[in-house]
């Protein structure tokens, strides 16, 4: 690396006196930090030997193994590199790069697993008859991997790098960020194959057993510090937007996964708990939960990274600072008290109905607020998204949050509700939001982020960006329009009457109705795929280094930071 | 825009803000829950599960079936006619977790207790199918051929008392002993089995080889109990409930 190059990398040399006063305590406070390290890695190496040895069953002692295994790996890694010098002016990538190929290679799983599902509604056979294949047991597969392992990833890659340059500050603590991610890996192999062996406690999103919840919370409140002391550390007075997002997401996230999860273990040696709620409260606590796992997980976490990325893609400053403030504030206000739409006319008392379809109404205003805020900064700017495929990825994803912030607001109308309700109506929603949104956007910020991390002139291939949106938003509108109509026509089949009054079709008939459509999502749903491994390839390409074929119909800001013409244009 | 400067400025600040705005909502959803009277119904009926039908419910939660069937009649013409009167709260007061679900790719469970014989739900899980034949649902042949893990069951109960369901020590006594009762209608401990939990009704699958317990059963005697507790007869409509 020149000197020039470092100096672009070096923000952090700006607070030099304070540098120079601790170097005589530093060498001591990292010896410690790699002692500690390394105790905590054997601490849980202990703990999933004992599991792996004395389990009761065989799931907690295969994960006892996978736990002690992740922990030796990670002691292995701390003592190989604890000698090699740091840079401590540089940022931190290390962590970032290997969550954003985790994110790649969970989502392209993940969208596997979730077109499986979608031909095995068109075609039970096949569920081949065998317990690890049947749709059940792949059902939570599919959405803990694009949830949390595929979209977790993104956002802690993202959190990780947007932090660090917008305090223009190094990450927290040596070893810690590295935890953070190698554990949060190692938690969603224990919650995925856990799902594969039957293991589960029987709430959406929220399936992982105690043990692994156990985990997360403890890499999860990492990731909180980390994040914090990250901003406690930085040399911009303002904490930039995008980080309230980013803080408020941690925060909710852990609130909500405490107390969702509170369980009682029948064993501390074995893979089973019982929840400590029952009946009408647990389903009131699971959809507190649920709904917000979808408000501060896919919803303020990805608004942190259109708060960076779209505005740094296009290099224009956000639409409306005022605009955010009033945003964020009312967004994470209002969500909190959506939950109870999941409930409509179910045993839940009405004003607890009332109350969440209220709140779902209002949160409309906040969601588009974000849509504006992020739509508007493309003032000016509006030719890149003909000659920018990437910022095409994220305007789509803002213009899909859009739609779907606006559908879910009008399917919590109870009303609405009573025809949508436990039809594919829902999943279409979801899909709307979780593969245009937060999917698309992701992909944007992967576009952008991989060049800039491994220091690439740009990415190896614009034209298979191009093709990439093309396949996957061809792919999505099939997905959603099927399954708009197949749950409208089965909602509408479940209350018709005939002549003489009696409901017109038995249940098995409305589910023939639907064989159509599930095929044409599974098609959907394909086209997703064969964008995702086109991504994998480009991505694949620009980290081995490949010398991009189209560099000239790429902006200058594809270029990582220290290769980038001053000039603009 | 000045006065928010201290959020901007200052990360405690901010996170404190964001804690005490993110919580209100979930208090003030939830904690009601627990002390408003109205919030379960006053019922006639209800028991917890026999072992028996607790480990059927806990393979059910195992296989997922919560993906595809809900367990919530909703208070809607057509959901009443369809599947029968509307769910209670009351009738998941001991369920933990509950299993209202919220997709029907498959019809609702909530009272789907009585509706088939045992050995149509065990020609059903082995292969939808061959009694369904436009079924989309898979097949669970694999419970029919795994052995009840009887001993793991007693731990499961005393564990579920200490949530909050009123098993006796009677009942944790004998839930071996229950669980053989269950498989064996015309025998002494079936009538012990229903002194303890009221109206349990015994699993009978045509032709089967062993007398030790499958999954298969466990599941067919949860599928059984579903909606079948509480006395409708006794059961008040307008009493006090917010609904």
């Amino acid at each position: 690396m020149s000197n020039a190059e470092k100096a672009l990398r070096a923000p952090v040399r700006e607070g030099k006196g304070l540098m120079d006063k601790k170097a005589s305590t530093s060498e001591e406070w990292q010896a410690f930090g790699d002692t500690l390290a390394v105790a905590s890695g054997a601490i849980f190496a202990a703990v999933g030997s004992v599991w792996a040895l004395a389990g009761h069953d065989d799931p907690i002692r295969f994960h006892g193994l996978v736990l002690a295994l992740g922990a030796v790996i990670g002691i292995g890694y701390v003592l190989l590199n604890a000698r090699l010098p740091i840079d401590s002016s540089s940022y931190n990538d290390g962590p970032i790069k290997f969550a954003t190929l985790a994110s790649l290679f969970w989502g392209l799983a993940g969208f596997i697993v979730g077109d499986v599902l979608a031909w095995q509604l068109a075609f039970p056979a096949l569920n081949l008859d065998l317990p690890w294949t049947s749709f059940g047991r792949l059902r939570p597969l599919h959405t803990s991997a694009v949830i949390f392992a595929f979209g977790g990833n993104v956002l802690i890659a993202t959190a990780f790098y947007v932090v660090q340059r917008t305090c223009h500050a190094r990450l927290a603590g040596r070893w810690s960020p590295w935890f953070v991610v190698w554990g949060y890996n190692v938690f969603i192999a224990i919650a995925g194959t856990g799902y594969l062996l039957g293991v589960t406690q029987g709430k959406e999103y929220a399936e992982p057993e105690w043990y692994a919840d156990l985990f997360l919370t403890i890499v999860w409140v990492v990731f909180l510090l980390v994040f914090l002391a990250t901003l406690a550390k930085r040399k911009e007075p303002h904490i930039y937007v995008a980080n309230w997002f980013y803080l408020a997401f941690i925060l909710t996230v852990a609130m909500l996964h405490l107390v969702n999860n509170a369980t009682l273990p029948v064993s501390f040696l074995g893979s089973q708990s019982y929840i400590i709620y029952a009946g009408v409260q647990d389903a009131m606590t699971q959809w507190w939960y649920g709904h917000n796992a979808v408000g501060f997980f896919l919803t303020a976490g990805f608004l942190g990274i259109m708060y960076y990325f779209v505005p740094k893609r296009v290099e224009r400053p956000v639409y409306s600072y005022r605009l955010s403030i009033v945003h964020f504030w009312t967004l994470i206000f209002l969500y909190i008290w959506a939950g109870p739409h999941h409930l409509h006319y179910t045993a839940l008392p009405d004003w607890a109905q009332t109350l969440g379809m209220t709140f779902s109404i209002m949160l409309w205003m906040p969601s588009w607020g974000g849509m504006i805020n992020g739509l508007m900064t493309l003032s000016g700017a509006w030719d890149k998204l003909r000659t920018d495929a990437v910022v095409r990825l994220l305007v789509v994803s803002v213009a899909f949050y859009g739609m779907s912030t606006f559908e879910g607001p009008m399917m919590s109308i109870k009303a609405v509700n009573s025809l949508s309700h436990y039809t594919d109506w829902t999943i279409g929603h979801v899909h709307s939001g979780a593969l245009g949104w937060v999917a698309m956007v992701s992909f944007g910020a992967i576009y952008c982020l991989v060049p800039w991390l491994w220091g690439r002139q740009g990415l190896y291939s614009m034209r298979l960006v191009e093709w990439h949106f093309w396949t996957a938003t061809i792919g999505i509108l099939l997905y959603i329009t099927a399954m708009w109509v197949s749950g409208i026509t089965q909602g509408l089949m479940w209350r018709a009457y005939d002549r003489l009054g009696f409901l017109q079709y038995s249940f098995i008939e409305t589910v023939e109705a639907m064989k159509p459509y599930y095929m044409i999502r599974a098609v959907g749903g394909l086209l997703f795929i064969v964008g995702a491994l086109i991504m994998v390839f480009n991505v694949w390409k620009t980290v081995r280094g490949d010398a991009p074929v189209d560099l000239r119909d790429q902006p200058r800001i594809a270029a990582a930071p220290e290769l980038r013409p001053t000039a603009a244009e | 825009m000045k006065k928010h400067e201290p959020f901007e400025k200052n990360s405690l600040i901010l996170l404190i803000g964001i804690l005490v705005v993110v919580a209100i909502g979930g208090i003030v959803q939830i904690a009601p829950l627990y002390w408003v009277e109205s919030t379960i119904e006053k019922v006639k009926g209800m028991r917890p599960y026999t072992p028996l039908e607790q480990a059927g419910r806990d393979i059910y939660i195992r296989e997922g079936c919560y993906g595809c069937h809900s367990q919530m009649i909703r208070t809607l013409r057509d959901e009443v006619e369809r599947y029968g009167h509307y769910s209670l709260a009351a009738e998941s007061m001991y369920d933990h977790p509950f299993q209202w679900g919220s997709k029907r790719t498959g019809p609702d469970l909530a009272r789907v207790g009585g509706k088939y014989s045992d050995q149509w739900h065990a020609d059903h899980l082995v292969n939808p199918r061959s009694v369904v034949p436009e079924s989309i649902m898979p097949g669970y042949p694999w419970l029919s051929e795994t052995p009840l893990n009887v001993e793991a069951i007693e731990g499961r109960l005393k564990t579920l008392r200490m949530v909050g369901v009123p098993y006796t020590d009677e009942m944790i006594a004998n839930v071996r002993a229950d669980i053989a009762a269950q498989l064996n209608p015309d025998s002494r401990p079936a009538r012990a089995l229903a002194n303890r939990y009221a109206k349990a009704k015994a699993i009978k699958i045509d032709g089967k080889k062993t007398e030790a317990a499958s999954e298969l059963e466990a599941l067919i005697a949860y599928m059984q109990v579903l909606g079948t507790m509480v006395d409708f007869a006794t059961f008040d409509q307008s009493g006090p409930n917010l609904r």
